[in-house]
C-alpha cells in the first residue's frame, strides 16, 4: 500500500501557516471531574517529529489527554505549551480521529467536501484524498453505510484534508479487522513520512511496536514511563508497563 | 435545498396568483344573517357585471362589524341595528344611513314545543311564557343586531333572562348559525331572522313557533364609511355600491332573491 | 348520525366533480399554509439551532418561553395580527387586512414557535453527536448551524410537517384576519366553519374529509422522502 501511495499524482497537502507549534511541553497536568481525579500531575515533552504512542490500562485518561492537548477540554490545573501557544490557539492546525468516527449524514465525497469548504481549501483535492485512503470507488455512497474500516479511513481522509501539523488518533483501529488495521497504519505512516507529527492512543501492542518512535505510558493518572520505542518494548522501565506488556491486568 | 432555494419557493408561493389583474374592490362589513342566507352570492355577481367592482364581504356579528368599520377595515357597513347604526353615523364614521330592506325575526322551537308558545303572535307574551316555564332558550349573546333586538324584546316583556344565564337561558356567544346548531342540539327556543332560518339546512324537527308581531320587524341599513375618518376608503366604489343597493334596480334584485320559493328580504329604501 | 354517510358521499362527489370553487379553496389553503410553513422554518430553524448549540445566560427561560408559545391560541394570534394590520393599527397603511398575506402572517406567528421548539430538540440531539468533531474542525457557529440543519433535514421535515398541520387546520386566526371572503380569503377551515353556521353539516363534514385527505397526502409525501433518506442512512 505504501508503494501505491507514493504514486499518487495530485498533491494531498497544501502550504502550512508560519510558526512552528512544536515542540510540546506538558507540565503537571491535572484533570478532575467532580470528585474523580483522572490526570494527576502529567508531565512530558514531545519533539518536533515522529510518532508517539500513548499507552496505558483502561481508564488511565489517554483519550482525555488527547482532548486536552487538542484544546477540546480544559485542564483543572497545570500547563500545555505548544511552542509558546495554548491548545485552543492551535486546534485548527491539528486534527483528531476519534475511536468511533463521527460521519456526516451525507455521501462519502460530501464528507470531504464539507471539511475542505469549511476550511476554505480548494475542492479539487477531494478525489486525491479519497484515492489516497482507497475510497475513490465509494465517493457517491452514503458515508454512514460504510463498513467500520472504511468509515475510519474516511475519517482519516477528512482529518488529512485539514493539513494538520499534528494528527491525534484515539484508538482508530479498535475492533477493526486486521486488513483494515494495516490499511489505516499505512495511511498514518504516509502522513508521518510527509512530516506530520503523530500522537496515537492504542491498546494494540503489536500496532505500537510497528508504529512507535516513543511511548508515553500512563498509569493511575501519571506518566509512569516515557521511553523511546526501542527501549520501551524490550526493557520497560516501570513495573506497570512491564506488567501491561506481559498481558497482566494493570489497574 | 439551500437557503436560496427555500427563499425562491417562498417568493413563488407568496406571489402565486397575486399577479391577477388589479380590479376595483371594496370590503363590506356585514352580518352573518345576510351572508349565511346566500343574499350576497346572488346580489354581488349582478353588481359586478354592471360595474366591474369586486365586493368582498366580511360576515360577522353587527357589533363586531361596526367596530371593524370604526377601525377603517371596511368601505361599507350593512347591518341591522338601527340605534347603533345611527350612533356610528353621528360619531362621524359613516356618511349617511339609508334604510335598505327588512325581514322579520321569528322564534323557532322543537316540535314538542315544551313552553306551549306555538302559534302565538305576541312576542313579549311568548317570551314571558318561556321564562315562566323555564324552557330552554338559546341566545346569541354576542352583541350582534339580533342579540340587541332580542334583549330589547325581553326588556319589553319584563323579564331579565340574564339572571337565569347558564340555567334555562343559554348564551352561546356565537353567530346565528352556530347558535341555531347549539339551540337545536339542546332543544332550546332560538330567536332568528327569517332569512337565516329559511336557508338554514340543519332544521331537524324545528319549526317557527312565534311570528307576526310588528315588534319583530328587522330593518337593515346601509352606510358608506366616511373617508374623512378613514382616508383608505374606496369612496367611489363604496358610494356606487350603496347607491346601487337603494336604486330601483338594486331593490328589485333584493326582492328577486328567493330560497325555496320564499322571498327572504323585502326592499324598503326610501324613494322606491 | 345520518350526516356522516351523507358527508362521505358528498366528499367523494365534490372531489370528482372538479368543482372550481372547491379547487380554489384547496389551492388557497395550501398556498397560505405552505408559505407560512416555509417562512416559519426560515425563522424558526435558525432560532432553534442557536438555542440548541448555544450556552448563554437565560437559555432555560428562552426554552420555557419557546415551548409555551407552542400553545398560542389561534384566536389570540388572529386578534393581535388584526390589531396591527387594521387600518387604524400601526401597520394599517400596508393594506394587508383581509388578504391572503394577512393569513400567512398570522399562521407564521402561530407555527414559528412550534418549528423553533421542535427543531431545537432535533438539533440539540444531533449536536450532541457532532459537537466534539465540529470543535476539532474549528467550525464557526454559522458553519455549525448550517451543517446541523442540513444533516437533520429529514427529521426537520417532520418538524415542518407538524407546523404545516397546525397551520392548515386552524380556523381561529385566519377567520379574523382573512375575513372568510369568498374567492379571496376563504380557505378550507373557514369554509367548514361557514357551512356549519349555515347548518349544512354534511357539506361541512365533506369539506373536512377533503382537508383530511390533503393532510394525508402531504404526510405520505414527506414520509416517502424520509424512508428513501433512511435507506441511505441520511435520516
Amino acid at each position: 500500500m505504501r508503494d501505491t501511495l507514493a504514486m499518487t499524482s495530485v498533491p494531498i497537502t497544501a502550504p502550512r501557516p508560519a510558526g512552528p507549534i512544536l515542540p510540546l511541553a506538558v507540565r503537571d497536568l491535572v484533570l478532575r471531574f467532580g470528585g474523580t481525579t483522572v490526570l494527576d500531575g502529567v508531565s512530558f515533552d514531545l519533539g518536533p517529529a515522529g510518532c508517539t504512542m500513548i499507552m496505558g490500562p483502561n481508564g488511565a485518561g489517554k483519550s482525555l489527554l488527547l482532548k486536552l492537548l487538542h484544546g477540546l477540554i480544559h485542564p483543572t490545573g497545570g500547563g500545555i505549551d505548544w511552542a509558546g501557544r495554548a491548545p485552543a490557539e492551535v486546534t485548527a492546525r491539528q486534527a483528531l480521529v476519534f475511536q468511533k468516527p463521527v460521519l456526516l449524514r451525507r455521501s462519502v465525497a460530501a464528507n470531504i467536501d464539507f471539511v475542505l469548504k469549511a476550511r476554505g481549501k480548494t475542492g479539487d483535492r477531494r478525489d486525491a484524498l479519497l484515492d489516497h485512503v482507497g475510497l475513490a470507488h465509494k465517493a457517491g455512497q452514503p458515508a454512514r453505510l460504510l463498513s467500520g474500516g472504511e468509515a475510519q479511513r474516511l475519517a482519516l481522509a477528512r482529518a488529512l484534508a485539514t493539513d494538520p501539523e499534528v494528527l491525534f488518533l484515539d484508538e482508530p483501529t479498535a475492533s477493526l479487522d486486521p486488513a483494515s488495521v494495516l490499511a489505516i497504519e499505512a495511511i498514518v505512516s504516509a502522513a508521518l513520512a510527509r512530516g506530520t507529527r503523530i500522537v496515537f492512543v492504542t491498546h494494540d501492542i503489536g500496532q505500537a511496536r510497528r508504529m512507535a518512535d516513543d511511548v508515553v505510558f500512563l498509569h493511575r493518572g501519571r506518566v509512569a514511563e516515557h521511553s523511546p520505542a526501542d527501549l520501551f518494548f524490550p526493557e520497560p522501565q516501570s513495573a506497570a508497563a512491564r506488567d501491561y506488556l506481559n498481558g497482566r491486568i494493570v489497574v | 435545498m439551500s437557503g436560496r432555494h427555500v427563499a425562491a419557493i417562498v417568493a413563488a408561493l407568496l406571489f402565486a396568483g397575486g399577479a391577477a389583474a388589479q380590479e376595483q374592490s371594496i370590503i363590506v362589513q356585514s352580518t352573518t344573517s345576510t351572508a349565511n342566507s346566500g343574499l350576497y352570492d346572488y346580489l354581488l355577481p349582478i353588481f359586478k357585471d354592471k360595474t366591474g367592482i369586486q365586493v368582498n364581504v366580511v360576515a360577522v356579528g353587527t357589533g363586531q362589524a361596526i367596530k371593524n368599520a370604526e377601525n377603517c377595515d371596511g368601505d361599507v357597513l350593512l347591518v341591522h341595528a338601527k340605534p347603533a347604526e345611527e350612533k356610528f353615523v353621528a360619531a362621524g364614521f359613516g356618511t349617511e344611513r339609508t334604510d335598505l330592506m327588512y325581514n322579520d325575526f321569528v322564534i323557532v322551537g322543537p316540535a314538542s314545543d315544551p313552553a306551549g308558545v306555538g302559534g302565538m303572535d305576541d312576542v313579549q307574551g311568548a317570551l314571558a311564557t318561556i321564562a315562566d316555564k323555564g324552557a330552554l332558550f338559546a341566545s346569541r349573546g354576542d352583541d350582534s343586531g339580533t342579540h340587541k333586538k332580542e334583549m330589547a324584546l325581553w326588556a319589553d316583556s319584563g323579564v331579565d333572562p340574564t339572571a337565569a344565564s347558564g340555567q334555562w337561558y343559554r348564551e352561546t356567544g356565537s353567530g346565528m348559525g352556530a347558535t341555531l346548531n347549539a339551540g337545536i342540539g339542546m332543544g332550546a327556543y332560538v330567536m332568528t331572522d327569517r332569512a337565516t332560518w329559511i336557508s338554514f339546512a340543519n332544521k331537524q324537527d324545528y319549526a317557527i313557533q312565534v311570528q307576526g308581531d310588528a315588534d319583530m320587524f328587522n330593518q337593515y341599513g346601509v352606510i358608506p364609511v366616511n373617508p374623512e375618518k378613514c382616508p383608505s376608503v374606496n369612496v367611489e366604489a363604496a358610494r356606487a355600491f350603496a347607491d346601487w343597493l337603494v336604486s330601483a334596480e338594486g331593490q328589485a334584485a333584493i326582492a328577486g332573491y328567493k330560497v325555496a320559493d320564499q322571498q327572504l328580504f323585502f326592499p324598503n329604501a326610501p324613494g322606491n | 348520525m345520518q350526516s356522516l354517510g351523507d358527508a362521505f358521499g358528498l366528499a367523494v362527489a365534490l372531489v370528482f366533480s372538479g368543482d372550481a370553487d372547491l379547487l380554489e379553496i384547496v389551492v388557497l389553503s395550501l398556498r397560505v399554509s405552505l408559505t407560512a410553513t416555509a417562512i416559519a422554518c426560515l425563522i424558526g430553524l435558525p432560532l432553534g439551532a442557536l438555542v440548541a448549540i448555544g450556552r448563554f445566560p437565560g437559555r432555560n427561560a428562552v426554552l420555557i418561553v419557546m415551548n409555551a408559545l407552542m400553545g398560542l391560541p389561534p384566536v389570540v394570534v388572529g386578534l393581535l395580527v388584526y390589531l396591527h394590520l387594521s387600518r387604524s393599527g400601526p401597520l394599517g397603511f400596508l393594506g394587508l387586512l383581509y388578504t391572503p398575506m394577512a393569513m400567512i402572517i398570522a399562521q407564521t406567528i402561530l407555527i414559528a414557535p412550534i418549528v423553533a421548539a421542535l427543531s431545537r430538540q432535533v438539533l440539540e440531539d444531533l449536536h450532541a453527536e457532532y459537537s466534539e468533531q465540529f470543535r476539532s474542525l474549528c467550525l464557526t457557529r454559522v458553519q455549525t448551524v448550517q451543517a446541523l440543519i442540513w444533516d437533520a433535514r429529514y427529521s426537520l421535515l417532520t418538524v415542518g410537517l407538524a407546523g404545516f398541520g397546525r397551520a392548515v387546520a386552524e380556523v381561529g386566526a385566519v377567520i379574523i384576519v382573512g375575513g372568510n371572503i369568498d374567492h379571496l380569503t376563504r380557505v378550507m377551515t373557514t369554509a367548514i366553519a361557514l357551512e356549519t353556521s349555515k347548518g349544512d353539516l354534511a357539506l361541512a363534514l365533506a369539506l373536512g374529509l377533503v382537508l383530511l385527505v390533503i393532510a394525508l397526502g402531504v404526510n405520505a409525501a414527506v414520509q416517502s422522502v424520509r424512508m428513501t433518506a433512511a435507506r441511505q442512512a441520511y435520516a
